[in-house]
């Protein structure tokens, strides 16, 4: 038998897809059963449906996730919880100690308050996860000329790259971050041992100075300049966080 | 301790859904190592949002931001890498080609080479039909969830995984031609 010359089409083969997925309630079921029964259209793209599914399953790669990705995901997840734990456990700490370890964790853990997500800790979750290993720069280096192409393409924004060497900050590398459901740029900053982010995405308003909010002992320092919003992070001393906006906002 | 929400926490919220999520990341990408950052991003995204996750549907949840921390990956990706997408504009609801119930299925779709060639098949379809069929096939959900994760109507997802079928029998079907 060759093909029929003329399929033709018939209102019903959505419904033979949904019976097919197992879509339909049984009195649905029936009822297209006996529709079937006389409509070759109908048989047609059953046996079509199956044969598609059936090559689909068989060969359509399914991609299972990389054994290196769950590891940085479990291990992503891990710590802020674990810690407080482990450090208990190891002291065999007084009951007290233990509950304010717990405590900490599930602050630390609700991120976000129900509904309004909080953009200081999202900030500070981006900060410290980039603080990983391997984690911290999508691009290494401390030419602000390279840093800033970098972004190119990448943003629909483009991030005003500074270098502080002359003042102690120098610029180490930038990466991509989300924050508040957006892609915002991260520039990384040392300051000797200890690392500054600098989130930085476009906001709508006046300049405004820098004000200061602590979480959890880092300290973030937020501006808006020149129609960009500015979000330094660090565990460096406030001041010193304080002293690094200021110098920023004064270079041109 | 870390538990949030009645006992739920990230783990057990996400990482029971990671295959799927780079599945899905992986055919809607269609590159091994952005399929990657996709699902890290989603799941960081997930991390900052997921004490505010009530529903029951975690699977559903996580999978909806992995597809849009696809869609964000390709929008920018957009005009670095140009890939042509089968055309999507045939009428809505037409029959499939028919195929003749006298073949044998090995003589179609089960050729030899016929993984690789159902794997650009796959691949060659808008995005659109493509994560719907992924949904459905490889995944196996509801129509319900599909239109939950891809944010259309019930009656899209029966439209467009109809088209989706139907190109992939035309496309085996013409490869089957010797």
């Amino acid at each position: 038998m060759t093909r029929p010359h003329d399929p033709g089409e018939c209102e019903m083969t959505l419904l033979v897809q949904a019976d097919f997925d197992g879509e339909l309630d049984a009195a649905q079921a029936a009822a297209l059963a006996a529709h079937r029964a006389d409509c070759p259209i109908c048989q047609a793209a059953a046996e079509s449906l199956g044969r598609v599914r059936q090559a689909l399953r068989e060969q359509a790669p399914y991609h299972r996730a990389p054994d290196a990705l769950r590891a940085r995901l479990t291990a992503q997840a891990a710590p802020r919880r674990v810690t407080p734990v482990r450090a208990a456990g190891w002291r065999r700490a007084a009951a007290a100690f233990v509950a304010g370890g717990a405590i900490a964790a599930s602050v630390m853990l609700a991120v976000v308050p129900s509904g309004a997500p909080g953009l200081p800790d999202q900030v500070l979750a981006g900060h410290l996860r980039a603080l990983e290993p391997g984690h911290l720069e999508d691009v290494i280096s401390t030419d602000q000329h390279t840093v800033k192409p970098w972004f190119d393409g990448k943003l629909d924004f483009a991030p005003p790259v500074k270098d502080l060497k002359a003042d102690g900050f120098p610029l180490e590398g930038g990466r991509l971050d989300y924050l508040d459901g957006r892609r915002v740029a991260a520039m990384v900053y040392g300051r000797a041992k200890h690392i500054i982010d600098l989130y930085a995405w476009p906001e709508a308003g006046a300049d405004a100075t820098p004000s200061v909010t602590e979480r959890d002992g880092y300290n973030i320092v937020r501006w808006r300049q020149n129609g960009m919003a500015l979000w330094a992070v660090s565990d460096v001393e406030r001041d010193q966080l304080v002293d690094f906006a200021r110098r920023w906002r004064s270079m041109p | 301790m870390g538990r949030i929400d009645g006992g739920r926490d990230f783990e057990s919220l996400v990482l029971p859904h990671l295959d799927a999520a780079y599945n899905l990341a992986r055919w809607l990408v269609r590159d091994p190592v952005a399929a990657y950052d996709v699902v890290q991003e989603a799941a960081v995204r997930a991390l900052t949002y997921f004490a505010s996750f009530r529903g029951d549907n975690a699977r559903g949840w996580f999978l909806q931001i992995v597809r849009n921390a696809a869609y964000a990956s390709l929008k920018l990706d957009r005009g670095l890498r140009t890939v042509p997408l089968a055309t999507g504009d045939d009428t809505e609801a037409a029959a499939p080609e028919p195929v003749d119930p006298a073949d044998n299925p090995e003589h179609t779709l089960l050729k030899t080479e016929a993984h690789a060639g159902l794997d650009r098949m796959l691949a060659g379809l808008p995005v659109e039909l493509r994560e719907t069929i992924v949904l459905r096939e490889l995944e196996e959900l509801a129509y319900k969830d599909i239109a939950h994760i891809t944010d259309v109507p019930i009656g899209t997802v029966m439209s467009r995984l109809w088209r989706a079928r139907r190109l992939l029998a035309e496309a085996a079907q013409r490869e089957a031609v010797p």
